[in-house]
């Protein structure tokens, strides 16, 4: 702690330094504040091992920020900083600062940043890792290099210019002479550091790894058991958490039974968590704490609290009833969000218009490993808390942490283990505080696990949705309007109640950005009071508007008896980049990117969708019996997917799906296998959206309790093949993380109805009374 | 209470409630991490141990259950990752967060213990249990396949 204090405060001097999304700084290594117990996979290299060398454990030599250090004996050091959730970013971000450095990766050792200001944002979402921060990171590598070279350049006495790093080595061409990297770690280590803009990076063609096969950094801990997760990470003396949280926000504990759970064995204390106030944001939910000596025993214990409650304000919050109150909302206009043309013209005049509503649940993330996290308080110098958690976001969990401890941020460390499965709900840090609060309020080591019913329970849910558009068609045909409206309470809503409808943050998301060949366009934002904690979930708002714009250009095809694929190509337009103004609204947030990097294009979406048919064989489908293709596709974090879905239906009637393609072109790519891997997972998630639904409230409380209630796709459930194709276009990288799931849902509802005649408009098949 | 029984090769005596599930005897008493709670109630398999070489649900298995039985965890599979399953499934990068993995292994060791030439079918049934957040069930089919040299 004390290490960390002295390199937070130097690092305080640093802001600005000219990169966009990281912080370059000067000094102090990152690797020098790991502890042995931070590095959360037995798989990568050995550990900090005390017998080591002290200049391989210390910042000596070359570490011209807190991403890199070249130690004299060669070894570099590569801290991920961002969370690995099973996208493989530590088998794929490492690799661009070592292609970009010139480094043998037999010589490289990855280790696991802390939350820590100074790497910039650590937040693992929004399909970011590598589309945010390609060239930043680039730049952190190719100042090293250049610094390295500049060494060489002074020891042999010739031009910079004729010299070339790489192999681990600088090499002079015209001498044949080499010197290895760990030769000029201490005299590069003594250079001026280039400032960020005299920095330039390698030819593309240089960049040996990225874009090639690159080994699972992970693979062998993950299969021999020695993967660290949440959970796995130990303290002497450490008390296990169960916590009986209010079923319903907002609710409050009525009456317990104190006594009947420090009876069962094992059971050491029974604690009341302290009582969140709007806006909830990440603060613990309330309740009572069981903490005992095994897991075991802090869930009897909690069990024997027979804990009872009052439901408060949302008490009566029930989805049958919301469902119908979105669908009011929808009918009715909304703010306008988007606008081309003249709508109501369009629809007046029409030859014939088509309407239709879609629903979507409240979904869950389930990631397979409940939350978990494990905090230590020390009441010395001021107070400290150490966290170890699978966290999404190690900054957010230090700033709730500080909060509630009454502590400064930089008196909480956060060490982030490995992540198994995040999507979006470990981004928020209840569950850190939730150890913190009880590591002090105890004075031991306490780690707080989330049972499957609490996680089902006390999620930060993917908001609830009814969308209604509306299509007109001219007497010759042709598509001349296309009006949406949708409601769904914002994420915002739980960090300020006041926002009841969606925002242009929002509507960024397969509404605003819909590239759209059509004359007269509306989108209208309808109000929608949120009655839970909303949070983010892979793909987010894409889920649902994605389905809603793909199922109804469906529609609108078998409205004008075209061919699916010929009426979307018809719809998403020809090739063309959208200004704002053709696009019909006055800001896109666009991920966080301009516009000229990563436009509106159709071009691209076009591509996707060419390249899936034709891997699909859509043309020559013909018509049979028991088979039929559903067709989606979708811009969304800067990429572009198409997925084809091939259902068939069994003698008893029951659908399955053998089949899927799916395409991407997400830009430049750095690791081909773990995109592929991101798509084949999209497919199997998107397929449990609209397989089996979400989570439904009764009494403001979640029904499901496992996975009985919440259903995923299983092996039995899963195509016997998902083909993957990865278009590789010279764009600025993309996200893949999220983009594979949007079109996912509505391919198979077209698939559905192409096979069945049955229009699915809401996520489940069993809500509309199909069989899977 | 105390219960005996060999877990990975090695002889353990361990004073526990004997209805404790078997898998939070592994996970908290003996300190073997690699069996991980999904579910708790047999939903979801990322749980799966063997007992005496059989695929068991050790989330609702009392440990009482192993008294003079062998346990083998993903830990005990082989000692250093050798054993085919945990080749293959690197080799084809099969995990993506890695957790539910040692289950699916586990679970599909048992199945190779029983049959070493499933159908696809076969394999289908047999990892039903065993869900994958992620969504690696193809690479997953694909792995065991080649182990078994059953054709794709």
């Amino acid at each position: 702690m004390s290490q960390k204090n002295l390199y937070m405060t130097r690092r305080t001097f640093v802001t600005g330094l000219g990169l966009s999304t990281v912080g370059l700084y000067f000094g102090a290594f990152a690797y020098a504040q790991n502890k042995a117990t931070t590095e959360p996979s037995g798989a990568m290299g050995p550990k900090p091992d005390p017998e080591q060398p002290v200049e391989e454990q210390k910042s000596i030599g070359l570490n011209p920020n807190v991403f890199i250090h070249l130690a004299p004996s060669g070894l570099v050091t590569i801290v991920c900083h961002r969370s690995e959730m099973g996208q493989g970013i530590r088998s794929s971000l490492p690799v661009l600062l070592a292609d970009e450095l010139g480094a043998d990766m037999k010589q490289v050792k990855i280790i696991q940043g802390d939350g820590d200001k100074a790497y910039g944002d650590q937040n693992t979402d929004g399909s970011n890792s590598v589309r945010g921060i390609y060239q930043d990171m680039r730049k952190v590598a190719a100042t090293a290099r250049m610094m390295l070279v500049s060494a060489a350049a002074a020891r042999l006495k010739v031009p910079a210019e004729s010299l070339e790093a790489r192999d681990h080595q600088v090499f002079h061409k015209a001498s044949g002479k080499k010197i290895p990297f760990g030769d000029l770690a201490i005299d590069a280590g003594k250079l001026e550091i280039p400032k960020p803009d005299q920095v330039k990076l390698r030819p593309d063609k240089e960049m040996k790894r990225v874009g090639g096969k690159l080994p699972l950094i992970d693979g062998p801990a993950y299969v021999n058991g020695t993967a660290a997760f949440g959970a796995d990470i130990r303290q002497p003396g450490m008390l296990i958490a169960v916590i009986a949280r209010p079923p319903v926000v907002g609710g409050q504990v009525k009456k317990f039974n104190r006594e009947a759970a420090l009876k069962i064995p094992g059971v050491k204390q029974v604690i009341e968590m302290p009582q969140p106030a709007p806006p909830y944001g990440f603060q613990p939910w309330g309740g009572i704490a069981v903490l005992a000596e095994n897991t075991w025993a802090a869930m009897k214990g909690r069990d024997a609290l027979a804990a009872q409650w009052d439901a408060g304000p949302n008490g009566q919050y029930s989805s049958a009833t919301y469902r119908e109150s979105l669908f009011k909302s929808v009918r009715n206009p909304g703010e306008v969000m988007r606008n081309v043309g003249n709508i109501d013209t369009a629809l007046s005049s029409a030859a014939k218009t088509i309407e239709a509503e879609y629903y979507v649940p409240h979904l869950p993330h389930v990631p397979m490993e409940p939350p978990a996290a494990l905090a230590v308080f020390k009441k010395a110098n001021g107070g400290s808390c150490e966290v170890w958690a699978p966290t999404q976001n190690p900054q957010a969990a230090m700033t709730e942490v500080a909060r509630v401890l009454g502590l400064k941020e930089e008196q909480v460390t956060v060490h982030v283990t490995l992540l198994g499965g995040g999507f979006g709900r470990k981004s928020k840090a209840d569950f850190c505080s939730e150890a913190a609060f009880l590591a002090k309020a105890t004075g031991v080591p306490v780690r707080v696990q989330f049972t499957r019913t609490d996680d089902i329970q006390n999620d930060y849910l993917n908001t609830v949705s009814a969308q209604h558009l509306t299509a007109s068609i001219d007497e010759k045909g042709k598509v001349t309007g296309w009006r949406v409206r949708t409601a769904f309470p914002p994420i915002a809503s739980t960090f300020n109640p006041k926002e009841d409808r969606p925002g242009l943050g929002d509507l960024q998301q397969g509404v605003l950005d819909v590239a759209l060949a059509v004359p007269n366009v509306r989108a209208e934002a309808c109000r929608a009071p949120a009655h839970i904690r909303v949070g983010w979930l892979r793909s987010v708002y894409n889920i649902f508007h994605a389905f809603a714009v793909n199922s109804f250009i469906d529609e609108i095809a078998h409205a004008r008896k075209m061919d699916p694929r010929e009426n979307m190509l018809e719809i998403y337009g020809p090739p063309k980049k959208y200004s704002l103004d053709e696009l019909g609204v006055k800001e896109l947030r666009n991920y966080g990117q301009p516009l000229e990097k990563h436009p509106v294009d159709s071009a691209r979406l076009r591509g996707v969708i060419e390249k899936v048919t034709q891997n699909s064989k859509w043309k020559s489908r013909g018509k049979q019996k028991n088979r039929a293709l559903g067709l989606a596709a979708h811009r969304s974090f800067n990429s572009y997917t198409a997925v084809v879905a091939s259902m068939r239906k069994r003698p008893d009637g029951s659908l399955f799906i053998d089949e899927v393609w799916i395409a991407i072109d997400a830009g430049l790519v750095i690791n081909p296998d773990r995109v592929r891997a991101q798509m084949e997972g999209s497919v199997i998630n998107g397929m449990s959206h609209v397989l089996f639904g979400g989570v439904t409230h009764k009494e403001g409380a979640v029904e499901q309790t496992n996975f009985d209630g919440v259903q995923l796709v299983r092996m039995s459930t899963a195509p016997q093949k998902i083909n993957v194709e990865i278009l590789r276009t010279e764009n600025a990288p993309g996200g893949v993380g999220e983009p594979g799931v949007p079109p996912v849902a509505p391919a198979v509802a077209n698939a559905v109805f192409a096979l069945t005649g049955k229009r699915i408009r809401e996520f489940g098949f069993a809500n509309s009374g199909l069989q899977v | 209470m105390k219960i005996q029984f060999r877990i990975n090769g090695v002889e353990k005596n361990i004073d526990v409630d004997p209805e404790m599930p078997m898998l939070w005897a592994i996970r908290d008493i003996l300190q073997l991490t690699g069996t991980k709670f999904g579910c708790g109630q047999a939903y979801c398999g990322a749980c799966t141990v063997h007992l005496n070489g059989n695929a068991v649900r050790s989330c609702i298995t009392p440990i009482s259950a192993a008294a003079g039985q062998t346990i083998t965890t993903i830990e005990g599979l082989s000692t250093d990752a050798s054993h085919p399953l945990q080749k293959t499934w690197v080799e084809l990068g099969v995990p993506q967060c890695g957790y539910c993995q040692p289950g699916q292994i586990m679970q599909a060791a048992s199945l190779l213990n029983q049959k070493k030439k499933p159908t696809g079918a076969e394999i289908d049934q047999a990892m039903t249990g065993n869900l994958c957040r992620c969504g690696t069930y193809t690479r997953i089919r694909e792995a065991i396949k080649k182990v078994a040299g059953v054709r794709k």
